[in-house]
């Protein structure tokens, strides 16, 4: 008996070391944490975890402009307008692997439903810190049902698609803890989740566009469109190819240790792959873009200096970065095409920050004095990205994403 | 000038006996099983998308005795009188200079959390030296873009007109201030525990039982005048055609937004007074008509396609192996 439980003991502490603190003791652990990164981390996290902690005591006049004419600040332009595109990679990757068969993508298909589970997390996440009362999150499942409302379809499908997004990485979670029998039991689901992914992502990335709809006197009238439901899901497309790859690299370029080999020698020549796929998906959007400003006839507009900034959009943040990944894909370079997904990304970001912040109320005087965030709700935004970023990695540094559990290989 | 009374419509409200109700979606005297089957089907409403009962549009139609107020913006003084009328009467929280203090004309005020109505002074093109006042409050929408945005339907066009806001619902996503065409709803940024969405609610208490809102009681100007919003319309229109260089030849609110049930006329170009000129005539909501109609598309069509494409790789795959292996049998042999 006794010992029997020392044993366990034992294990339990060599489970530990093993699992949680990737087989290091713990002085040796504590040592690899001090570095630049997170120095840097713990100073923002330093600033960031006590704003956050005075907006809920305080409430949200201490953490926004407060203002009655903009509700929406850059919390929600990043953490969920531009934070759910990029987070499309679950959908894409699984898409492209188990419907359509690209079989080379294995090595990426989890670091995408990775990257896409955590980036939905984090825009409920944001929206809680944004929203007044977040203990009363889940009224619209409950309490009342706005059905004629856009964002009370999102507020469904990005909880309905967060447990989908769960249930599909739980197959990592579960060769993590070496679990058997569940794990066969989970990767039956995964064609029907994949299949419920399409049709939840479909409809809630385009609806976040739609959100815009309901803004036809706000909204500037070159962002503003009919189209804008199929702008935001066309465009969620090639930013979920182009954050795979912006992902892969920063994994594979900082977190060597935690990459498998198929990951690593794979990586270049999937690239090449994704940025091929990014590159149809980024000209189909100009295209509809395009499409988009003739429908409205909004030509005239463009000699404005709203124009000239929807120029800057179009030109400089979708075509540029379309002629990138087209020139590194003819040319077959790895490089080219992630400075190229890098700067799509950068895109995305653009575009959503200019539907949801820039030319949002354009036509209210002093517009651009009143779009500068305070320095509380940027340390805000800073602070949830730093946790982001370092919750991404422990798991990549622990769990089988972009390498696979000895035992569990050819699953 | 003939005198306008105030108001005009009756002092009861009878057209309706069975009026005890007045909100749309009552949820009180829910039990559980009945919550569980509503919750169950909207559920599946909210996945897939079975919009058409939930509309909007269709409830007006059916209330054409709903009530609204004109405000003549030529008669007005600037006065405040309403500011601290609707202040006493909903008990909100006493600004920090006096109602009679013209200072705050320095600058263009609007709704807050403190406040359901403000006016604003604007300088007068015909006439330099009587400024124009205007009293900015919420329009009341016959189909209101706030309802619309709520994901928790929180707000309720009454049959009355009065378009009401229930704070034990809301979340606080501030959607409905972003829906807004009239930037109205404010919200109490202040409140870390119980912020809630602040606009005016036409004195829904006071008009259900017979009164007329408190701004346009204490209006010493005859500016507002409550009543049906039908016989508003004809009231307008008589104004304007009896007095055609009083007035432009405007109601605002007639069809703005899909018609307001608070509007307005004035002696100058509506735009030169900050009113929003550059919203759709139809209501707000139709614009995302189109797409929540795609929404049960996807749900049926999606699963199908995709299905077939998984089907078809299957079906590859499946010979490939097939081929491999007789391939291999065959230099076996
Ligand atoms: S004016 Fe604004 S707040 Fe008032 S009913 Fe219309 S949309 Fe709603
Ligand atoms: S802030 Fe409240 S009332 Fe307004 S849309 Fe959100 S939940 Fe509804
Ligand atoms: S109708 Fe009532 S609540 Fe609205 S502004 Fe007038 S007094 Fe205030």
């Amino acid at each position: 008996m006794n010992h029997n439980g020392t044993l366990s003991k034992d294990d339990f502490r060599s489970w530990f070391m093993d699992k949680l603190l990737m087989g290091m003791s713990w002085p040796e652990y504590a040592g690899k944490l001090l570095t630049p990164f997170n120095i840097v981390a713990a100073i923002i996290l330093s600033i960031g975890i006590p704003v956050i902690a005075v907006r809920f005591i305080y409430g949200l006049a201490t953490a926004t402009h407060a203002s009655n004419e903009y509700p929406w600040g850059i919390t929600l332009g990043w953490g969920l307008f531009a934070g759910v595109p990029l987070s499309a990679t679950g959908f894409i990757m699984g898409t492209a692997y188990y419907i359509f068969g690209f079989k080379k993508f294995k090595p990426l298909v989890r670091l995408g439903i990775l990257t896409g589970f955590l980036g939905y997390l984090f825009a409920v996440i944001y929206l809680l810190t944004d929203i007044g009362r977040p203990w009363r999150i889940y009224y619209p499942m409950i309490i009342g049902f706005g059905t004629a409302s856009v964002l009370f379809l999102v507020a469904w499908h990005v909880a309905t698609y967060l447990t989908v997004q769960f249930l599909e990485f739980s197959e990592a979670i579960l060769e993590w803890i070496k679990s058997r029998r569940v794990y066969k039991w989970a990767t039956m689901m995964v064609i029907g989740m994949t299949i419920a992914g399409i049709i939840l992502s479909t409809l809630h990335q385009s609806a976040l566009g739609a959100m815009f709809l309901l803004t036809p006197g706000k909204l500037h009238p070159l962002w503003f469109s009919s189209y804008i439901p199929h702008l935001f899901l066309s465009s969620s497309i090639y930013a979920a190819l182009a954050m795979v790859i912006v992902v892969s690299t920063l994994a594979a370029r900082f977190l060597r240790s935690a990459a498998g080999h198929t990951f690593l020698e794979s990586l270049d020549s999937l690239t090449v792959g994704l940025g091929k796929g990014a590159c149809v998906g980024i000209y189909v959007y100009f295209a509809l873009k395009l499409v988009a400003l003739a429908h409205d006839n909004n030509w005239y507009l463009l000699n404005t200096p709203y124009g000239k900034w929807f120029l800057l959009e179009m030109l400089g943040f979708v075509l540029l970065p379309a002629l990138v990944l087209t020139y590194g894909v003819k040319k077959y370079s790895a490089g080219i095409v992630r400075f190229g997904a890098f700067y799509a990304v950068a895109g995305i970001i653009v575009n959503r920050i200019n539907v949801s912040v820039i030319a949002f109320n354009w036509n209210l005087p002093d517009h651009l004095h009143h779009i500068i965030p305070p320095w509380q709700e940027v340390s805000i935004v800073m602070t949830l990205a730093t946790i982001h970023i370092l919750i991404f990695r422990w798991i990549l540094n622990r769990m089988p994403v972009i390498r696979e559990e000895p035992g569990y290989e050819g699953h | 000038m003939a005198k306008i009374p105030k108001r005009l419509a009756p002092k009861k409200y009878i057209e309706n006996k069975d009026s005890e109700t007045p909100e749309r979606e009552g949820t009180k005297g829910f039990n559980r099983r009945d919550f569980l089957k509503t919750a169950a089907v909207v559920g599946g409403s909210a996945l897939i998308g079975s919009y058409a009962t939930a509309s909007a549009s269709k409830d007006l139609s059916g209330w054409p005795d709903r009530y609204g107020c004109l405000t003549d913006l030529t008669k007005c003084v600037g006065c405040r009188s309403c500011e601290k009328a609707c202040n006493e009467v909903n008990n909100l929280p006493k600004p920090e200079t006096s109602f009679d203090d013209g200072s705050v004309f320095k600058e263009k005020r609007r709704p807050t959390a403190k406040a359901y109505t403000v006016v604003n002074r604007y300088k007068n093109p015909k006439d330099e030296g009587t400024p124009i006042y205007r009293k900015v409050q919420c329009n009341h929408c016959n189909e209101p873009a706030c309802a619309s945005a709520c994901p928790i339907h929180a707000y309720t066009k009454t049959k009355e007109g009065a378009v009401l806001y229930d704070p034990e619902k809301c979340f606080g996503c501030r959607y409905c201030m972003i829906a807004c065409p009239f930037y109205v709803p404010a919200y109490d940024y202040e409140s870390a525990l119980e912020p809630k969405i602040v606009k005016c609610v036409m004195c829904y208490d006071r008009i259900k039982t017979g009164g007329i809102p408190a701004c346009a009681e204490a209006c010493p100007a005859g500016t507002i005048t409550f009543g049906k919003r039908k016989d508003l319309i004809k009231l307008a229109r008589k104004k304007i055609a009896e007095t055609p260089d009083r007035y432009i030849d405007h109601i605002y609110g007639e069809h703005e937004a899909g018609g307001t049930s608070w509007m307005y006329i004035s002696g100058v170009p509506f735009e030169q007074l900050d009113f929003p000129t550059n919203i759709p005539n139809r209501p707000i909501i139709e614009e995302t008509k189109g797409f929540l109609g795609a929404v049960p598309v996807v749900f049926t069509v999606w699963p199908a396609l995709f299905g077939m494409c998984y089907a078809a790789l299957r079906h590859r795959e499946t010979m490939e192996e097939d081929k491999d292996q007789n391939s291999k049998k065959g230099v076996e042999k």
